[in-house]
């Protein structure tokens, strides 16, 4: 058997050989018709990490689907994807996409503050820019841009549907809530649009408080809370500070009704079954009983093996989104798609009861919106599956418009 | 805001020292021992918490509030023996930037191995609840945690200064080189110092993994309060520390209970700025012959 090993030399030749083929072999490829890039920046690190690993791993998984299915416009579809880290590192990274990589595209985001700066990036460049995980109301407003559009549903939307929840189970109406708002953009906004809500529906602030993001203890507010005995303690924090107030809640043995206006599946999870209670707004979760949103759950949970997370949906979406919007428009010119997807044609099927389209004034996507409520923990039977899902929180005959009315974040005119 | 409130929230301001006081101690010890800026204690705090998540499972939460700080301790041994040890001579700048360094490798390898989103640790069912002290209710919880709290900082007095083993360290944090002219080695010492330290560290971690996100960066979150706890009280004071960290407490339950509650942690820094003014070295820092 001698004869058959290699030897030091014919391993180099080899691998040079096959290095060689490699670096040829997509040269061969685009001879016929170039794979199609687009750029991906999501933040991989920080408070916002872990919805970032669900958006690449749903954007990653529509991709394999989507090539093994044909590509886009007969192309294969070639994500680059970055961690978009900070405003400042998502422009700049973003400006390099469209420079220097030729992007068709770019997807993601969760962060409000950096899907600004790729917003005002793309407008520059006349790429388009969908974002998949930013909620500030001004990103629809005074921000908004006619490049961007928004796959991620914005505040408003949120209070208005799950406040349309509450005022269905009689928790408004001449009652009192205690709030708790995390001390940056996402929660002043969602507060202001919190306070309008209780001001147009003869509810009353029991008392409320502006929570550092930094914040872990929470014993000072479990205190103040008790002392004001109010009907609701309705939240509007974000990543770990919903985590902290769950397990201290519980610790502090508290029992006021719990809810909020703004949710990911990902901090149910983090406080764990024992902990999670209350209802809360939810673009989608994986326990919708639609057969198209079962499906892709069960395909997602069998290549990663846990459930999608909301974000994971959104980027995933997102990728169907492209596609539809480029084929329809016959191809990848910015000008062309945006005149599509501003169309009344322009339907999408998201996965929910009723198709989605995009608010030609905003660029927002208009969908259905469900709540997810906490199970007792007796009732628990895995960690994924502690809550249990609503129907859509709109009547199937009360229009989407009806869930950006009163939103606060200026308005937007696609001028300059 | 009641008269009872109020009360209430400088209590609960008061009692929040003690886990302050869990973190603080080690990085007092062994910057006071060693003259390591140790930056990698609150990595050493989260690791506590992760070990508290493996273990639970097969030991239950009590058998984790044991052998996680153990397994800390051991990792912390391990770490002075390979790479504080080199610094012990050298400008404090130097094992600044290891333990900063350090820091980012373990919160890095938590990423890796656990993944970036939290993890749920609950709550043993015979923790749960409240305690009634008079009008003033409490999560019973948190009376566990601060009794637990309370034994290890007096069994660590005990040791520091009831046995010959707390007089060598004390000898040690003032003058090693006369120590070493006396025939005595401090090696084994710093080693057992490091791993009271860091085991104490990773104590806290166990402790707060019920009460707060398990997440890889959860270290950041207290190394700072921590370090401004140590900065007030003074190097080389034991009760230095302890002041400290019931003041820190006090004074972010008293601005909270003002009901100024995003101002809360800003006041903790005030509160440093004023004590430097006053006091450079701290409330009741020593003078320490091989810092002057």
């Amino acid at each position: 058997m001698a004869s058959s090993r290699l030897d030091r030399r014919g391993v180099l030749r080899l691998g040079g050989a096959s290095a060689i083929g490699l670096l040829a072999s997509p040269a061969i490829l685009r001879a016929q018709d170039g794979p199609l890039v687009l750029g991906h920046l999501t933040p991989r690190t920080g408070f916002l990490g872990p919805l970032g690993d669900y958006a690449v791993m749903g954007i990653e998984m529509a991709a394999e689907q989507i090539n093994a299915n044909g590509g886009i416009l007969g192309r294969q579809v070639e994500l680059l994807m970055e961690d978009s880290v900070n405003p400042q590192t998502a422009s700049t990274k973003a400006d390099r996409m469209i420079q220097r990589d030729n992007v068709a595209a770019i997807i993601g985001e969760i962060s409000s503050a950096s899907a600004l700066t790729i917003g005002q990036t793309v407008e520059r460049n006349q790429t388009l820019f969908f974002n998949t995980g930013a909620n500030s109301d001004a990103l629809r407003g005074e921000d908004c841009k006619r490049h961007m559009f928004h796959v991620e549903t914005q505040n408003v939307m949120y209070v208005n549907a799950e406040g349309q929840h509450f005022l269905n189970e009689g928790m408004v109406d001449g009652k009192r809530w205690y709030i708790l708002t995390a001390d940056y953009a996402f929660g002043h906004d969602l507060l202001a649009a919190a306070r309008a809500f209780l001001d147009r529906n003869n509810g009353e602030i029991a008392g409320e408080d502006l929570v550092p993001t930094d914040a872990t203890d929470f014993s000072a507010f479990m205190l103040k809370i008790r002392e004001a005995e109010p009907d609701l303690v309705a939240l509007n924090l974000a990543g770990t500070q919903i985590t902290s107030f769950f397990k201290q809640y519980g610790e502090f043995g508290l029992d006021f009704p719990v809810g909020g206006f703004g949710f990911d599946t990902a901090s149910a999870w983090a406080a764990g079954a024992q902990n999670f209670r209350g209802t809360w707004p939810n673009v989608w979760n994986h326990l919708l009983d639609i057969p198209a949103s079962r499906e892709f759950a069960a395909s997602f949970t069998e290549k990663y093996g846990k459930p999608p997370e909301n974000q994971a949906w959104g980027d995933y979406m997102a990728l169907y989104i492209v596609k539809q919007a480029f084929e329809e428009a016959g191809g990848t010119d910015s000008a062309a798609v945006i005149e599509y997807l501003e169309s009344s044609d322009a339907k999408f099927d998201l996965l929910k009861d009723r198709p989605g389209y995009f608010y030609p004034e905003n660029h927002q996507l208009l969908q259905d919106i469900y709540a997810i409520t906490a199970l007792p923990p007796d009732e628990v039977e895995n960690e994924w599956d502690i809550f249990t899902a609503s129907g859509a929180l709109l009547a199937e005959d009360q229009p989407l418009e009806d869930l950006l009315k009163d939103a606060v974040g200026g308005s937007c005119s696609f001028s300059a | 805001m009641s008269v009872f409130l109020f009360v209430s929230q400088l209590l609960n301001g008061l009692l929040d020292g003690f886990y302050y006081l869990l973190i603080a101690l080690g990085l007092s010890l062994i910057f006071s021992l060693g003259g390591i800026v140790n930056l990698a204690h609150g990595a050493f705090f989260a690791l506590g918490a992760y070990m508290a998540v493996l273990v639970t499972p097969y030991l239950g939460f009590f058998g984790a509030l044991i052998v996680a700080p153990l397994m800390v301790a051991c990792i912390g041994v391990a770490v002075e023996r390979l790479l504080f040890t080199r610094f012990y001579r050298v400008d404090p700048l130097y094992s600044l930037l290891l333990t900063f360094g350090l820091a980012m490798v373990i919160e890095q390898a938590l990423r890796w191995s656990f993944g970036s989103a939290p993890l749920a640790y609950d709550m043993p069912g015979l923790l749960r609840g409240q305690v009634s002290m008079g009008d003033f209710i409490y999560s019973r919880y948190r009376i566990f945690l601060i009794v637990v709290a309370v034994t290890a900082v007096a069994l660590l007095w005990l040791l520091l200064n009831r046995t010959a083993f707390g007089r060598i360290v004390r000898a040690g944090i003032q003058n090693p080189d006369i120590l070493g002219a006396m025939g005595i080695s401090l090696r084994p010492y710093l080693s057992a110092v490091a791993a009271i330290a860091i085991g104490l560290a990773g104590l806290a971690g166990v402790l707060m993994a019920p009460i707060v996100p398990v997440h890889p960066a959860m270290g950041i979150e207290v190394l700072t309060a921590a370090f401004v706890v140590v900065v007030i009280g003074g190097l080389g004071s034991f009760w230095g520390v302890v002041v400290s960290a019931l003041l820190v407490g006090l004074v972010k339950g008293f601005v909270t209970a003002l009901g100024f509650t995003s101002w809360s942690l800003a006041a903790i820094y005030l509160l440093m700025f004023i004590v430097l003014l006053i006091r450079p070295r701290g409330l009741m820092g020593e003078r320490i012959l091989r810092f002057e």
